[in-house]
């Protein structure tokens, strides 16, 4: 958008350096790599924070584009106009009763099932990911996807222009698959489960000079993650909140909002403080919350069997940091049933408004599960991110919400059927009570 | 008892740019030990100092991950296709 070249005066150059191994430490030139060749582990980009530090203030975030681009210098790309499709900065609403229905008294959610353009956060991560594919001289993108990836990446493409090859299992929900289509990018779709989906395209990606936003673009793709860090900080006000609640899938996500707080603390824009970060998924797709409470620091792969198809990940590539950041912050991570996940997106539509994915019911089910044990204290400041949006899977509460009352168009017809309906909610209370 | 390996762009250095090689081997830990001769130091590569794959590394024996069947000594036949895979992040 205009304003990003509008308050950028000067000519930047990159404040990041290089790529650094997260487990040995060796150093990469910031290409289109994604693995240390010598102990296989992720690398990540090393930034220089002084600069940072002497570049960004709250003033110059707040006078940047009302987009992810305000968070800019904390971002992997040089470009002068990074591709903005206006991503980000969704809304942080106060939840006042979901709070209350919970027993809390300072609840939050992170809106990103309102994200900019494909409706959920993985608009953040690709708008990034295909900003440096661009910038590395990529003309073809791809991704693997549970769905939500493959909407952002065909789309984010067709704006860029970048030609687009995406891959998915073959039994996501149509919404998912209609939402890429519509882009008319390849579309893969795999026999087989994510793990798999993903397992070829690591292949392909030996093969094939694409870019892969997740596999060899992931360094730049997995920092877009970052900006659901900055954007609860500035949101609150310049300040870190007590606790967030996030679904875990890779568990890339929930390492990328520590990462943003650390890095804001570290630049000085925001106060230190302890966050605890606890994190959900589903039984049916859950080795990192196994590996959480049997106390183990390695994942044991599993093979998901969920409605929760978006975070049904069953070899976790970040699970062990995301272990390890559940842990050192004192947090939890906690599974829960499909059932509960349903009851999860209800609770949140009736009593917010919002109408979020399986991955959101989840999240809110966990939410849910923590309060009950105890492992949040009401007046605690609470962020929950809600990452992607119920239109999208409709399939899963379908028969759960009730039917239309259907009337002819007179007005008796309708007094009978608001006294039924009226009744019916009644016998409901009634059932509930004894 | 030969078997195809897939190997990943970032030990290609050690294969001659080569993304395929063949390989005999009758378990997954002898065949790390093939590839050792064929291309020394891929090993200390997959592996850490014990012996043990490093915890990033994937292995699958036709298209199944070596963890949901014997591990390291998940018994091979002719004609495999065993595919090692850096862990990649999602969604």
């Amino acid at each position: 958008m205009s304003q990003a070249t509008q308050t950028k005066t000067q000519s930047t150059a990159a404040t990041f350096r290089a790529l650094k191994c997260k487990e040995c430490g060796t150093e990469y030139e910031p290409k289109a790599i994604h693995v240390c060749e010598f102990c296989f582990g992720p690398l990540e980009v090393a930034y220089d924070y002084s600069e940072i530090r002497r570049r960004v203030t709250r003033e110059s975030i707040q006078a940047g584009p009302h987009s992810i681009w305000r968070y800019r210098e904390f971002l992997p790309v040089d470009s002068d106009q990074p591709i903005d499709v206006g991503t980000g900065l969704t809304p942080l609403v106060q939840a006042n009763r979901l709070a209350r229905r919970l027993g809390l008294n300072k609840l939050y959610i992170k809106n990103d099932a309102v994200n900019m353009p494909t409706l959920s956060f993985k608009d953040r991560v690709v708008s990034v990911a295909l900003t440096r594919a661009r910038e590395l001289g990529f003309s073809t993108v791809s991704c693997a996807s549970t769905g939500n990836l493959a909407n952002s990446t065909a789309a984010i493409a067709a704006h860029a222009g970048l030609d687009c090859c995406v891959f998915i299992p073959a039994d996501l929900e149509s919404g998912k698959v209609m939402g890429t289509l519509i882009y008319s990018p390849t579309v893969m779709a795999v026999q087989g489960n994510y793990d798999q989906v993903n397992r070829l395209c690591s292949e392909v990606a030996n093969t094939h000079g694409w870019g892969f936003v997740n596999i060899n673009l992931r360094p730049y793709y997995s920092e877009g993650s970052k900006t659901l860090g900055y954007e609860v900080a500035e949101q609150l006000g310049w300040q870190l909140p007590d606790h967030i609640v996030a679904p875990l899938a890779s568990g890339s996500l929930f390492t990328k909002i520590y990462k943003g707080f650390r890095e804001f603390v570290e630049v000085g824009l925001v106060e230190d403080k302890a966050v605890r970060f606890s994190g959900a998924q589903a039984d049916g797709c859950s080795p990192i919350a196994q590996a959480f409470r049997e106390e183990r620091d390695f994942i044991t792969p599993v093979k998901p069997s969920t409605i929760a198809k978006s975070i049904a990940i069953g070899n976790p590539a970040d699970g062990v940091y995301a272990l390890d950041i559940a842990r050192k912050t004192n947090g939890t991570i906690e599974s829960v049933s499909d059932a509960e996940i349903v009851d999860g997106i209800k609770l949140l539509a009736e009593t917010e408004g919002i109408f979020t994915e399986t991955a959101g019911g989840t999240t809110i089910a966990v939410l849910q599960k923590l309060v009950a044990a105890g492992k949040i204290d009401p007046d605690e400041t609470t962020v929950v991110y809600i990452t992607g949006n119920g239109l999208k899977t409709q399939e899963a509460v379908q028969g759960y919400v009730g039917e239309p009352l259907t009337i002819e168009p007179k007005l008796d017809s309708f007094e009978r059927a608001l006294e039924r309906s009226r009744t019916l909610d009644r016998l409901e209370w009634q059932q509930v009570l004894v | 008892m030969a078997v195809k390996v897939l190997i990943p762009t970032p030990l290609q250095k050690l294969t001659n740019d080569q993304a395929t090689v063949e390989c005999q081997g009758t378990t997954i830990a002898d065949l790390l030990n093939s590839l050792e001769s064929s291309c020394p130091g891929i090993k200390g590569r997959l592996c850490d100092d014990n012996g043990e794959l490093r915890r990033f590394v994937n292995f699958y024996v036709n298209s199944e991950d070596i963890r949901f069947l014997d591990g390291i000594n998940t018994a091979l036949s002719d004609g495999d296709e065993v595919s090692i895979i850096p862990a990649i992040a999602g969604g």
